[in-house]
């Protein structure tokens, strides 16, 4: 949305001017992390696929798949408005010309059989206009074919538990961290423990289910959401363009702390994934069994607002 | 149209003793008067609005900003009663579920359809009554019943799953308490309560127009009470049987939707939007039929291309059946099934833009006083194109996939039920509140009622237009930092919206103490339907001898 974009940087300057916000601009240099997954440390890597204060556009997109997205949206979008801006304009025209002052006597025509041809048939072809390249879009999305990695999703109430087919016993959750526990740089209700680290640029294949109640695993920068629901196995693929920190939530009710089990993903190159994975199923291995916390860290929000 | 009838008040002196009013409690509470039912309905409307909007408002005061904390200090304070401790979270999903339920079933429904479809089907097509006086009654009575359970349900904080009910967050595991139940046995009650004044209307409809009145005769009000009335015939059973499996699945050890036992959570969504995408068009038809006739009425000119009007509703109703799984493109269905589903939904923008454009032509050349209910009409085409494109979008299963579930869902089916359907409701209540109190709204406070309604809605919703594009999931009772300035700006318009329906209360105030009576065609002779015939109020007993349509 490149011009929604601009729109919404002078929206943001004026909005700024207007509330007197400073602490809701954000730095146009992305803050930096060096995050650790399963105790392994990462590379350290910009916070790419988060929300702006003020953004009033698609997040900018990090996959092939969210591109296209933003593609599509950008054309459907101009169409919408100039419809809207159409639609109105004619209501405005109608209340200024035909107001009882100005056209005291109605011209009872009611019928046009070609103005009504007209507005059945144009929006037919504005329709197929739309979705010859949307057609185009969802059979792409679901192109899971051949990919490069596999990684069992499987949602709980209320974390995240993310699984390495490709090596053994590495599984491991991945729950928030409490706003008092976080790191500088690091956002509230977006930030979690182990991090799904991904290589980028290599198809990677999510198989999403769920333990208990349906969540949705959702990451607006990459294009990514599926529902996960117990009893089914749901797969979608995604493919990053650069190392970053990804955020999302889980975007389907599934409880008291439905707001409270971000996605966070970190996204290295193929040979720092590698390195990161091997070094963590080590450490699996280990353990045996995937240490699981206490249900207690999950209950934040037994009685109090927790801050 | 032209319409001959019977001079009233000659009528009615003729026949008084026909015209004897019941006793208070004999009126009220066993009527079988179809606008005293009527008036039942939108009494009982107007307190399940007020309720739903309270909600509303405690949802934007705790989420005005990040970290709120209104739901613990006030919600869990003063609204739990259970006595079990009260989870924030829980709260204000049983929150989100009672404000949905409420402004769907106790609101929009019971105003446009019982409301003011009891008051004016029978008058609009001369009928005596309806069909069946007893079942429409007992079409009431099941409504407060239902409101009660429903309400129980919100004060026990039982029912955290949000309107679409999905199990297994709904089943006895998530949510055990009773407070569940008692929102689903609601909603079997208002379900029942819909199906039964469906029957109603269908038969009234299909029956007891008078003489002459042919289908193609049949005012648009009518024709969109007849559409309404076939999607809830079709609809709600599909509802009842679904509930009814979640309810044996939280009561009687069934495994309907619990994939252990071999059920599939997957088959609820789909028995749920089977009813769910016929029910918003069951909730926007009636308010297209009520804005088609206060457009013609104050552009002064018969409503432009009325039959295209009529089967393009019909078409609406036909289409709403079949596009149901477009709530469900990230449910896993198959690709092929999803472009199916978008395809059937782009097409419901074509019967769509035949209206919005037909009641543009009614005004073009026509000769437009900007009366209240003009001016709610005009508004209502503006949020519903605004609601419709948005709806264009979410079509799109490629879009939807980054889409779904965000506020951007939320603005779009604002825009077409809380600023539409609701746009609607007020159209209509401006309209004919002289027709139905005989008394005259003050027409200051109504435009004022109407500009701070249409400044403070748009100031809501459109905003989270921008938080649902940026990602801002639904149903969080808190949200990542970034999203805190459309936030406060979405919760101050619904600050304001909340100021406007106090002066809405005062227009009410002014009108039923109002010393001024209105004649029984008080918009002139560019208001052409049949209960502009008789008078305001209409007598207890209308059309005993039945009008005659040329």
């Amino acid at each position: 949305m490149r011009v929604a974009g601009r729109l919404g940087a002078g929206l943001t300057l004026l909005a700024n001017l207007a509330l007197a916000a400073p602490a809701l601009a954000a730095g146009a240099a992305p803050v930096i992390l060096a995050r650790s997954s399963e105790g392994v440390k990462l590379p350290p890597e910009p916070v790419l696929g988060h929300p702006l204060p003020w953004e009033i556009g698609l997040q900018p997109g990090f996959s092939p798949v969210k591109r296209d997205m933003i593609a599509l949206n950008d054309m459907v979008l101009w169409i919408i408005i100039l419809i809207t801006i159409f639609v109105a304009a004619l209501l405005v025209w109608v209340m200024w010309r035909y107001n009882a002052k100005r056209n005291p006597h109605p011209n009872l025509t009611a019928h046009n059989t070609f103005l009504e041809i007209a507005w059945t048939l144009i929006p037919i072809l504005i329709l197929v206009a739309i979705a010859i390249p949307s057609f185009r879009l969802v059979f792409y999305e679901n192109n899971t074919a051949h990919p490069k990695l596999i990684v069992n999703v499987t949602a709980h109430q209320w974390y995240w538990e993310y699984g390495y087919p490709n090596a053994k016993g590495l599984d491991f959750i991945s729950a928030i961290i409490p706003g008092d526990k976080l790191k500088s740089g690091e956002a509230r209700l977006l930030t979690a423990s182990n991090p799904l680290v991904l290589p980028v640029g290599e198809d990677v294949r999510f198989l999403i289910t769920s333990a208990d109640v349906i969540h949705s695993f959702f990451i607006p920068s990459l294009g990514v959401q599926r529902y996960a629901i117990p009893g089914r196995t749901i797969q979608t693929w995604v493919r990053i363009d650069k190392p970053g920190i990804y955020e999302g939530e889980c975007n389907q009710i599934c409880g008291t702390n439905h707001s409270r089990m971000p996605i966070d993903i970190v996204a290295v190159t193929p040979a720092q994934f590698k390195v990161w994975q091997a070094a963590a199923a080590k450490q699996a291995s280990a353990a045996l069994i995937p240490a699981l916390p206490a249900r207690s860290q999950f209950a934040f929000n037994t009685s109090t607002t927790q801050r | 149209m032209s319409v001959t009838t019977h001079d009233d008040h000659a009528h009615h002196d003729a026949h008084a003793h026909h015209d004897h009013k019941p006793g208070f409690f004999r009126r009220w509470f066993f009527s079988t008067n179809h606008k005293d039912i009527g008036t039942l309905y939108l009494i009982f409307a107007f307190v399940g609005g007020t309720t739903g909007a309270v909600l509303s408002e405690i949802m934007r005061a705790q989420l005005l900003h990040p970290h709120g904390v209104v739901i613990n200090d006030v919600a869990c304070r003063y609204m739990h009663f259970n006595t079990t401790g009260c989870q924030v979270g829980q709260e204000w999903n049983t929150i989100v579920t009672t404000h949905g339920l409420l402004m769907i079933f106790f609101s929009v429904m019971p105003a446009l359809i019982g409301g003011f479809g009891n008051w004016f089907i029978p008058l609009m097509i001369g009928a005596p009554d309806m069909a069946f006086p007893r079942l429409n009654n007992i079409s009431f009575w099941l409504l407060p019943p239902a409101f009660a359970l429903i309400v129980t349900g919100l004060l026990l904080g039982d029912s955290g799953t949000g309107w679409t009910l999905y199990p297994p967050l709904s089943n006895s595991v998530y949510q055990p308490g009773i407070g569940m139940d008692c929102t689903l046995f609601a909603l079997h009650l208002a379900g029942i309560s819909s199906l039964l004044g469906a029957l109603n209307f269908i038969t009234t409809i299909f029956n007891m127009r008078a003489p002459g009145m042919t289908l193609h005769k049949m005012p648009l009000f009518i024709w969109a009470m007849l559409v309404t009335a076939f999607l809830l015939l079709l609809s709600i059973p599909v509802l009842a049987g679904a509930i009814t499996m979640l309810i044996c699945d939280r009561n009687f050890g069934t495994s309907f939707f619990e994939p252990a036992g071999g059920g599939d959570p997957v088959l609820f969504e789909h028995l749920f939007w089977f009813f769910g995408h016929p029910e918003v068009y069951i909730m926007i038809l009636p308010a297209f039929g009520i804005i088609s006739h206060v457009i013609s009425t104050f552009s002064k000119k018969p409503i432009f291309g009325y039959l295209g009007m009529a089967y393009a509703m019909v078409a609406i109703g036909v289409i709403g059946f079949v596009v149901w799984a477009h709530h469900m493109f990230v449910s896993g269905i198959s690709v092929d099934t999803r472009a199916y589903f978008m395809a059937a939904t782009l097409v419901i923008a074509v019967p769509t833009g035949i209206k919005i454009f037909s009641w543009i032509a009614t005004m073009w050349g026509g000769s437009i006083e900007f009366t209240v209910p003009m001016l709610w009409a005009i508004g209502f085409i503006f949020v519903f194109t605004v609601g419709g494109v948005t709806g264009i979008v979410l079509a799109n299963a490629g879009l939807d996939q980054v889409l779904h579930n965000t506020y951007f869902v939320i603005a779009h089916f604002h825009y077409v039920l809380s600023l539409g359907a609701v746009f609607g409701i007020f159209c209509g209540f401006y309209f004919w509140i002289g027709k139905m109190s005989g008394r005259q709204y003050p027409e200051f406070w109504g435009k004022v009622h109407f500009w701070l309604t249409f400044i403070g809605v748009n100031l809501t919703f459109f905003p989270q237009h921008f938080l649902g594009a940026a990602g801002m999931p639904r149903r969080y009772p808190d949200y990542p930092s970034a999203f805190a300035g459309w936030n406060y700006v979405s919760s101050m318009g619904a600050f304001l919206s909340g100021f406007a329906f106090l002066v809405f209360f005062y227009v009410l105030y002014r009108t039923f103490t109002s010393k001024e009576h209105v004649a029984a065609n008080y918009w002139g002779d560019s208001a052409t339907t049949l209960e502009w015939t008789v008078s305001s109020p209409p007598p207890f007993h209308t059309f005993e001898e039945l009008p005659l349509i040329d």
